[in-house]
Formats: C-alpha cells, structure tokens, sequence
C-alpha cells in the first residue's frame, strides 16, 4: 500500500483536493455572504470576497428581535435538555452497565430500534398526549421530548463510561467499609465526570439543531426556536435580507461547531460513528 | 455478583437469592426515571400511531374518531400524490445512499493513506456533519440562488452561462439540486465509518496479498472489500433508513417543490397531518413507512445473522 507511484500520489492529492473544495465551497459563500452590505446582494455578479465586507449583518443578527429571542428559546430549550437528559440517563445507565436485567437489556434496544423510526408516525399522537396534558406549545413539552429522543445515546454512552470505571474500584470501597452511596458519590461520580460532560453536550446540541419537533410542537412565533425561526426566514424574506440570515445561521452552527471539535478524537476513531445521526 | 438472577436455580445459594433480589428492586428503581418517559412519550405514542392510521381521525375532531379498518390504505393506493412522494423518497433514498456510499469509500480509502494534510482533513470530513440540517439547508439555498448564488457565478465565469439556472425552482433540476446537498451532509458519518472499518482490516492480510504479486486492485477486491463487507452493509442500510426519514434538509431547501418535485414521504405526510389536519391519512402512511423500514431492517438483520453462523 506504501509502494503507490508520483502519478497515483498526485491524483490522490487532486482527489482530496476536490472534495475539500467540495466540501468547503458552499461554507466560503455563506461566510461571505455574511459580510456583504444589501447593496451587494443585488449585484448582477456576486463576488467571493465582498468589495465593502461589513459587521452589520451580525450586528442584526444579534439584535433583530426575533433572531436573539429565538437564540435565547434555543438556549433555555437545550440547556433544560441537557440537564434533564444527564439527571435521568445517569441511574439508568449504571443500572444498564452494572446488572445484567431482561428489562434493561430490552429497553436498551427498544431505543435504539426507535431511533429508526419516522418522526411521523410519533409526531402524531406526541402532539395529541401532549394537547390532552396542555403542554403543546410550550417548552415544557419540547424539552420532554427532546429528553426522550436524547436518551437513547446518552444511556448508550453513559454505560460505556460506566463500564469502564474498574468494578474493583467500588468493590475496594467496599469493603473498606463505604456504604453503597458513598462509593457512588465518592468513587464513581469523579471518574464519570467526563462522561456526564459529553452527555450533556450531545444533549445540550441535539435539542439545538432539531428542527421537526419544534415546527410542529411550537405554534407561537414567540416560543421558537433558531432552526424554526432561520427556516422560516428562507421562506418569506426578501434578497436584501439574505446577509443577516448567513449570519445568524453561522452563529447558530457555532455550538455544534465546539461539540464536534470537544468530540473529534472519538469522532476520527470512528467509536462514536454510528451512533450519532445528526 | 450481578448474573446471579441468570444462574441456574440449583447453584444459587440463600444468600445469594436475597441479594439478587434487593439488586433486581434497586435496577428496577434506576432504571424507572429513564423507562417511564420513554415508556410515555416514545412506546406509546408509537403504538397509538399504529392504531391512528386504522382511524380516520382529523384536527380539531379527537371526540368521535372512528376505526375505519384499512380505509386509509385503499385511499393511500388510489392517491396520486401519495405515489409521487414514494417514488421520489425511492428516488432520493436510493440516489443519496449510493452516491454518498462511493464517494465516501473514495474518501475513506484516500483518507486512510499516508498523506500530507490528511489530519486536517479528517477533521474537515467532519464539518456538514456538525452543521444543522437547517443551515446546510439554508447555507445551500445561498448556493443555488438565481441571483445571488455561487453555483451560477462559478458557471458564469467559467464561460457557462447557458447553463445557469434556477436550479431549485425549475422542476428538472430541483429533486437532483436536492440530492447533492444530502450527499454533501451525509457523506461525513458514511466516510469516518467506513473510515473505521478500513482500519479494522488486518495489515496481514495486505502484506500476504501483495508478497503474492497481487496488484492494488486487485488487493482492494479480495481483501479490503470482503472484510468491509458487514460495515458496508451496516451503514448503507442505515443511510438508507435515515435517508427515507428525512424532513428538515429538504423543508427547508423547497418544502416539496417545485410543483411536487422534491415532496418526499415525512414532507407529505407532514402537509396532510398539520395544513390539512388528516391524523389518520398521515398515521397510515408513517405506518407504510414503518413497513417498508422493518421489511428492509429484516433483510439486513437476516444477512447479518447468517454472516454470524458461517
């Protein structure tokens, strides 16, 4: 595999720099867009690189009323997942890596297999259960079922960290006399730390990104949340508005952008591949 | 300590069967405020939306829905729209699996060879799996803008201009406009996959191959592809499931249109359940989805098992 001749080297170079432009292209032009004054926007012929760049689109992005409630709704959204979903997931997963149960073994698997099905056919009757209780329209209900739809992973990654807190830790523990919720506090809290972290951001950016549930679970244009509020930006705005909306769409990519690049190692290593659909 | 619930009756000491059972109450306990919300919010909505679409429930008339049996299946195959939207999730799901499964194999293998910059391009590989599908779809409605667009620009310069085009609204060219940006935001988790199940082929295996004159294609053939293959069928079917979901990439890009063109299954049902209020219309046809899903989810967990017994 190492013997590949000058000819094949340099079409593997031209291959990798084919998709890097690919790849990078479209992201070159929405960052450019975001720098250029409306005046631009209208211009026969769009440039790269925008001959009057301004600040102003961010500057609207950040304060046009309805992008920085949106952003806020997103926030209050994500952070309430992120810690419902640890809160929750935390129990059930050093009960799924320390006991071997019918029940837990099934329950892994049903969400999992869960993740595979339309969202349609659970949007339906979530929005009906959620109207009966009141809670349609409401964050409230938005963040239970984000919760749910985080859990399968979080439990999935939570148990991995779990097991690989040596068992002879706690059991050291123990019998030095610790009660059982002392090991937990004392033992196992601490070197599950940075499994918690990871858990909570994968929670934290999921209920960011998505987009389904909010659209049909949120009525209000008050309660949205940023992918709702961006999306319908496309839709009815005019040209001139399209620099505030790259702008607020590359800010809004900024939390997922850190997650990837907290997760990249495990990403690369490919552990973590299957698992995260985003 | 923890499999004593699963030894066999006779080995189990006294003890030992008062512990497994204060273990099994404290599991059950751990486990209650994680299976409760799925319970509630995941397995029974699931099953009520099976029952939905043998109902003819509408918005705004949950008092007197009525079981209607396979009503809604007869209407489902008599509707035009309804196949339209099959063929065209067909159409996407297959389209976007293949060309992502070639491409990414294409990166994964170039990605897996000794080259300069190759760390800061598995990290690049990563970037439209980061983005939101809302802004990839945003991001590439920039692309493709008549006016604005850099598709356009680039084919202008490049001496192209008849080629320019409308390229989301114009019904040719809006349903494949679509599918590169799935391949585009899929293709990372394809790749880093693949990625990892190349680097899970014994060196061994190469080096004996290439001792024995094989050449590289040939090496690629017999060796790298047969030990890829439960990867490959692996994420293909996955992609592929995933693929026939989805709903806010294409939403956004066109929300179905132009005229239909791009209108897949989730973005049909998605229309008749919340602009025309048909519950049960769109329950029914998440359950021909969900058919459809386990029809395929067999055929690969059938293959996978008999991998398993050779």
């Amino acid at each position: 595999m190492n013997r590949t001749g000058p000819i094949a080297k340099t079409l593997q170079y031209l291959a990798l720099a084919g998709y890097l432009i690919f790849l990078g292209f479209p992201l070159v032009w929405m960052l450019s867009t975001s720098f250029k004054p409306p005046r631009e926007m209208v211009e026969i012929h769009p440039t790269l690189i925008p001959h009057n760049p301004t600040l102003d689109n961010y500057v609207e992005a950040f304060t046009e009323q309805e992008l920085g409630r949106a952003a806020l709704n997103s926030l209050q959204v994500s952070l309430s997942t992120a810690v419902l979903t640890v809160l929750v997931a935390l129990p059930a997963s050093y009960a799924l890596a320390r006991f071997k149960t019918r029940l837990g073994t099934a329950a892994l698997g049903w969400v999992l297999l869960s993740q595979l099905f339309p969202f349609v056919l659970l949007v339906i009757p979530l929005f009906l259960i959620l109207r009966q209780v009141d809670l349609v329209n409401t964050h409230v209900g938005l963040v239970l079922v984000y919760v749910v739809w985080a859990l399968p992973f979080a439990l999935w990654m939570l148990q991995g960290f779990v097991r690989n807190i040596p068992r002879e830790l706690e059991e050291a523990a123990a019998v030095d006399g610790a009660t059982r919720l002392q090991v937990l506090r004392r033992v196992v809290a601490p070197l599950l730390a940075p499994g918690v972290v990871a858990t909570s951001l994968f929670a934290f950016i999921s209920a960011w990104n998505e987009f389904f549930f909010a659209l049909v679970l949120l009525k209000s244009p008050d309660l949205a949340t940023l992918p709702v509020t961006l999306a319908r930006f496309v839709g009815v705005e005019g040209i001139a508005r399209l620099g505030p909306l790259a702008a607020g769409s590359l800010l809004a990519t900024i939390p997922s952008l850190l997650f990837f690049a907290f997760l990249q190692r495990r990403l690369t290593s490919g552990s973590l591949a299957g698992a995260v659909k985003g | 300590m923890t499999t004593v619930a699963e030894a066999p009756p006779a080995a189990r000491k006294p003890d030992y069967k008062a512990r497994a059972r204060s273990d099994r109450t404290t599991v059950y306990l751990l486990l209650l405020p994680a299976l409760m919300p799925v319970l509630i919010l995941s397995v029974v909505p699931l099953l009520r939306g099976i029952y939905l679409g043998f109902t003819d429930a509408r918005a705004g008339r949950n008092v007197d829905t009525s079981f209607t049996g396979i009503e809604n299946y007869r209407e489902l195959m008599n509707d035009d729209l309804f196949w339209s939207a099959f063929r065209i999730g067909l159409v996407w799901s297959f389209a976007v699996t293949i060309l992502q499964f070639v491409l990414a194999l294409g990166l994964a293998l170039l990605l897996n060879q000794p080259l300069r910059f190759r760390g800061f391009a598995r990290v690049m590989a990563l970037v439209p799996w980061a983005m939101p599908p809302v802004i990839v779809g945003i991001m590439w409605r920039l692309v493709y803008h008549p006016d604005a667009g850099l598709l356009n620009e680039v084919l202008y310069r490049g001496g192209a201009e008849s080629l320019q085009h409308n390229w989301l609204g114009d019904f040719g060219t809006a349903l494949p406009a679509v599918i590169l940006v799935g391949v585009w935001s899929g293709m990372p988790q394809t790749t880093i996959v693949l990625l990892a199940g190349l680097q899970g082929v014994p060196r061994e295996l190469h080096e004996a191959a290439a001792v024995d004159g094989a050449t590289t294609w040939q090496r690629f053939r017999s060796v790298t592809v047969p030990s890829l293959m439960p990867v490959i069928v692996a994420i293909t079917t996955l992609d592929f499931i995933w693929n026939f979901n989805s709903f806010g990439l294409v939403y956004v890009l066109t929300a179905g249109g132009p005229g239909g063109r791009t209108m897949l299954p989730m973005l049909f049902a998605y229309e008749e359940a919340f602009r025309y209020g048909n519950y049960g219309y769109a329950a029914a046809l998440g359950n021909v989805m969900v058919v459809i899903i386990v029809a395929l989810l067999a055929v690969y967990l059938r293959r996978r098992l008999r991998e398993a017994n050779v």
